[in-house]
C-alpha cells in the first residue's frame, strides 16, 4: 500500500501493462513443452494439442460474452453433455442423421440461453444460481433420456469435426478439421464481441447497467443474446468434444469452470465490462499447455485441479492489481 | 501431557486395528489359484447353455420353499445404470417370459443407491407379496443386512453378480470372479509382449470387488514377468478421460499395452492410438460389440474377457428352481466365465447389434432376440 501511495507509474511501465500477459504466458508454456518434449515441434504433437484444446477455446470465447455481460454461465458443462447424450440417442447409429442433429442441438442450446437469460433478466435471479440451477436440470435431463447409460453412438459423420484429420496438407501433413472449427467460430465471437454494436452494448451492461440503460441500451435484451451466444458456443464445444472423444455420460461436467478460468486468465474483469475474446481464446490454450507440461512432468490428474483451482484466484488478483496500477 | 500422548497413540492403535479387520482382502492368493483353475476346469451341466453349468456337485436343497404358482418374484436391482446392466436386465425380463409360473414379475430399482436398495427390500418385504427375492446388490457390506433381514422373513433368497458377506441365501449366482478376468486379460498380455514392456493399466473407479480383484491379479501377474507398470489410472468409465490419459501417456514415451479392467471404454483408448499415428498395441477390452468390431477391423493384438451378462437369466432359473423345490446348485452357484480370444472373434460378432451390446449374453437362443436387446434381424 505505502509503495502505491509513494510511487507514481512511469508512462514506460504502462505501456508494458497493457500487453496481456496472457500472450506471454501462453509462449512461455510452449517453449517449456518443446523443451520437455521435442516431438511436440512435429506437426502430429501440436496439431493433437490444438485438437484438443479446441473445444474449451471455443467454450471460453461464448462464456465470454455472459463474464463481459456481468455474469456467470454455470451450465455450459452440462449444456456439452446433454449436447453429446442428446445426439447419441437421437442418431441411433444413423450417419445420415448428423445433418439435422446438429441444427436441432442448436437449436436446444438457443432455447437454453433464451430461458437462461429470461430467468436472469426478469425474475432477477442471480446469474451464478439462475444457470445453476439449469446446470442440474440439464444433467437431470441428461440421464432420464440416456436412462443412465448411454446406450447410442455417434456415427462418423458427426464425429467428423472433433476427430477428422485432412491429410496430406503441405508442410504439415495433417490438418484436424477441429482446427478449422476453433478458427472459423473464434472469428464469428471476435467479430460479435469486437466488431458489431451488440459487443459494445455487452461491454457497457457489463460495466455499469444503469449507466448504460440511461444511454438507451435495451439492457434485457442484450443480456439475453448474451446467455443464447453462451450456450450455442458450448453445443459447439459439445459437438466437437463428442466427435474426438465418443459418447460418455458426464463429457462436459468440469467444463464450465474451465472455460472461466480461460477467460479469467485472459484477463477478463469477473462481474463483467471488460474482456476480450481472443485473449480469453489464448487463456483457454494456456490452461490446455499447463495440462500438458504438468502431465509431461509426470504429475496426475487430480494435481490439474489444485492447479486450475489456483490459477483461478491467481488470475484474478492479478487482474485487480493491474487495474489499480493502470488506475482502470 | 504424556497421557495425552499416549491416550491418541492408543486410539490410533485402535482405529488402525479396526481399518484393518474390516478392510477387504482384494489380493487374496488363494482365491487367486482357486479363480485360476476354475477357468479352465471342469463345468457341470449342459455346455451350449453356459447360463445353466456350474462347478462343483455341492447343492442346496430347496424342499422347504416348494409353493405351488403362480409365483410373484421380486427382484431388487442396484440399477440399470451402464450398459452391462441394460443388456443383463434384457436377459432377465426374456428369461421370466420362458417360465409361465411366475404370475408376476415385479422389479425396483435402486438407481444405484446402498440406502435406496435398502428402502427398497423392506418395502417388498412389508408388501408381503414376493414368493421369492432376487437381489443384485449395490455394494457388499451395506447391503449384507438387508439380505439378511430378507432370509430371517422365510423368503428364499438369491444374490448374484456382487456378493454379500452372508451365506443365509439359497445361492450366490456368480461367473468365476474378478481374478478370473484378471488372469485371462493378463495372460494375452504377458504372451504378446516381452519382459520390460510398458504396461498401462485403465481402471474404472477403485473400491468394488469384482474390479479391486481383477486388477490385483493382473498387477501381481505383470510384475511376476517382468513387465514394467507404467501407470494405474482411473477413468470413471469415461471415453473422453480415457482417450486423454491414453494421449498423456503416449506423449511420454511408448506403450506396449493397454490393460483395462473393463471393457466399456476400450474403444476410447484403441483410438487414442489411432488418432495419434502409432501402431495400436495390445488393448484388452469385453465383449461389447464396438471394441469386438474394432479389434476385427484394426488387427491388433484383441482379448475380450467377459464378465458374461447370462447371470442375469440364471438368477432367475435359480428362484424358480427354488421355488418348485428342487436342489440347485449352492452355497454359490459359479458360471463360467469364457474369455474371446482371436479363434473365435468370428462368432462373437453382429453388426446388426447396437454397439454397447454384450456378445456373451447367452440370448441368442431367445424368442424376443433380437429386438428386445435393440438389435435387428
Amino acid at each position: 500500500m505505502t509503495e502505491q501511495t509513494l510511487s507514481t507509474p512511469g508512462s514506460a511501465r504502462r505501456r508494458l501493462l497493457q500487453i496481456n500477459p496472457v500472450y506471454v504466458l501462453l509462449v512461455a508454456l510452449l517453449v517449456a513443452i518443446v523443451l520437455l518434449n521435442p516431438a511436440f515441434m512435429e506437426p502430429q504433437g501440436y496439431m493433437n494439442y490444438l485438437k484438443r484444446a479446441a473445444a474449451l477455446a471455443i467454450l471460453s470465447g461464448g462464456a465470454l460474452y455472459v463474464i463481459v455481460a456481468g455474469g456467470f454461465d454455470l451450465s455450459v458443462g452440462a449444456m456439452m453433455t446433454l449436447t453429446v447424450i442428446g445426439s447419441s440417442m437421437l442418431a441411433s447409429n444413423d450417419p445420415n442423421s448428423t445433418y439435422w442433429i446438429i441444427p436441432l442441438m442448436l437449436g436446444i442450446g438457443a432455447l437454453v440461453g433464451l430461458i437462461n437469460g429470461l430467468v436472469v433478466s426478469y425474475l432477477r435471479v442471480p446469474s451464478l444460481i439462475a444457470t445453476l440451477g439449469m446446470m442440474i436440470t440439464l444433467t437431470g435431463v441428461a440421464f432420464v433420456w440416456s436412462g443412465g447409460a448411454p446406450r447410442g453412438y455417434l456415427p462418423d459423420t458427426f464425429r467428423f469435426f472433433g476427430r477428422f484429420n485432412i491429410t496430406g496438407v503441405p508442410l504439415v501433413n495433417i490438418f484436424p478439421v477441429a482446427i478449422i472449427c476453433l478458427v472459423v467460430f473464434g472469428l464469428i465471437l471476435w467479430w460479435g464481441m469486437h466488431r458489431t454494436n451488440l459487443g459494445r452494448m455487452i461491454h457497457a451492461i457489463g460495466d455499469n447497467q444503469r449507466a448504460a440503460r440511461l444511454a438507451g441500451v435495451p439492457v434485457e435484451r442484450v443480456r439475453i443474446t448474451a446467455f443464447i451466444v453462451s450456450s450455442m458456443s458450448a453445443v459447439v464445444a459439445g459437438v466437437i468434444l463428442g466427435g474426438r472423444a465418443g459418447v460418455s455420460v458426464d463429457i462436459g461436467s468440469g467444463y464450465e469452470l474451465q472455460a472461466i478460468t480461460a477467460a479469467v486468465l485472459g484477463g477478463a474483469q469477473l462481474l463483467g465490462g471488460r474482456g476480450s475474446v481472443p485473449a480469453a481464446m489464448a487463456g483457454a490454450l494456456a490452461l490446455e499447455a499447463i495440462f500438458t507440461l504438468l502431465n509431461l512432468l509426470g504429475l496426475p490428474q487430480p494435481v490439474r485441479q489444485v492447479v486450475q483451482g489456483l490459477i483461478l484466484i491467481g488470475a484474478v488478483a492479478l487482474a485487480m492489481y493491474r487495474r489499480k496500477r493502470t488506475g482502470r | 501431557m504424556k497421557k495425552l500422548v499416549m491416550a491418541v497413540a492408543g486410539m490410533a492403535v485402535l482405529f488402525a486395528g479396526a481399518a484393518q479387520a474390516q478392510a477387504p482382502n482384494f489380493d487374496d492368493p488363494a482365491e487367486f489359484a482357486k479363480q485360476k483353475a476354475q477357468l479352465t476346469g471342469a463345468f457341470n451341466g449342459p455346455a451350449d447353455s453356459p447360463w445353466l453349468q456350474y462347478a462343483g456337485d455341492a447343492m442346496a436343497d430347496t424342499a422347504k420353499f416348494k409353493k405351488d404358482g403362480p409365483w410373484t418374484i421380486c427382484f431388487s436391482n442396484a440399477g440399470v445404470n451402464n450398459p452391462w446392466r441394460v443388456v443383463g436386465y434384457t436377459d432377465m425380463t426374456e428369461e421370466v417370459k420362458n417360465h409361465p409360473e411366475i404370475g408376476t414379475f415385479t422389479h425396483v430399482d435402486a438407481e444405484g443407491s446402498d440406502d435406496k436398495q435398502i428402502a427398497d427390500i423392506d418395502d417388498l418385504l412389508a408388501g408381503g407379496t414376493c414368493s421369492a427375492l432376487i437381489v443384485s446388490p449395490n455394494s457388499t457390506a451395506a447391503l449384507t443386512p438387508a439380505v439378511e433381514k430378507a432370509c430371517a422373513s422365510g423368503l428364499p433368497v438369491i444374490v448374484f453378480d456382487r456378493g454379500v458377506t452372508t451365506d443365509c441365501p439359497v445361492t450366490f449366482v456368480h461367473p468365476v470372479g474378478g481374478y478370473g478376468f484378471g488372469i485371462q486379460a493378463g495372460e494375452h498380455v504377458i504372451a504378446n509382449t516381452s519382459a520390460g514392456a510398458n504396461v498401462l493399466m485403465l481402471r474404472i473407479l477403485p473400491g468394488v470387488d469384482v474390479l479391486e480383484t481383477r486388477a490385483s491379479g493382473a498387477r501381481n501377474m505383470f510384475k511376476e514377468a517382468g513387465l514394467n507398470i507404467l501407470g494405474e489410472e482411473f477413468t470413471d468409465g469415461d471415453n473422453a478421460k480415457t482417450k486423454s490419459i491414453v494421449e498423456d501417456y503416449l506423449q511420454r514415451g511408448t506403450i506396449d499395452a493397454v490393460w483395462m479392467d473393463a471393457g466399456a471404454t476400450a474403444v476410447a483408448a484403441v483410438e487414442a492410438f489411432e488418432d495419434a499415428g502409432v501402431p495400436v498395441p495390445v488393448v484388452t477390452g469385453e465383449d461389447q460389440q464396438d471394441y469386438l468390431q474394432k479389434w476385427k477391423a484394426l488387427g491388433f493384438k484383441g482379448i475380450a474377457p467377459t464378465y458374461p451378462t447370462y447371470q442375469w437369466r440364471t438368477a432367475i432359473i435359480a428362484a424358480v428352481n427354488t421355488l418348485k423345490g428342487e436342489a440347485v446348485p449352492g452355497p454359490e452357484w459359479v458360471l463360467p466365465q469364457p474369455a474371446i480370444t482371436q479363434d473365435v472373434l468370428d462368432q462373437y460378432i453382429n453388426e446388426k447389434m447396437p454397439p454397447l451390446h454384450y456378445a456373451m449374453c447367452g440370448c441368442e437362443g431367445m424368442p424376443g432376440y433380437p429386438e428386445a436387446w435393440g438389435g435387428t434381424k
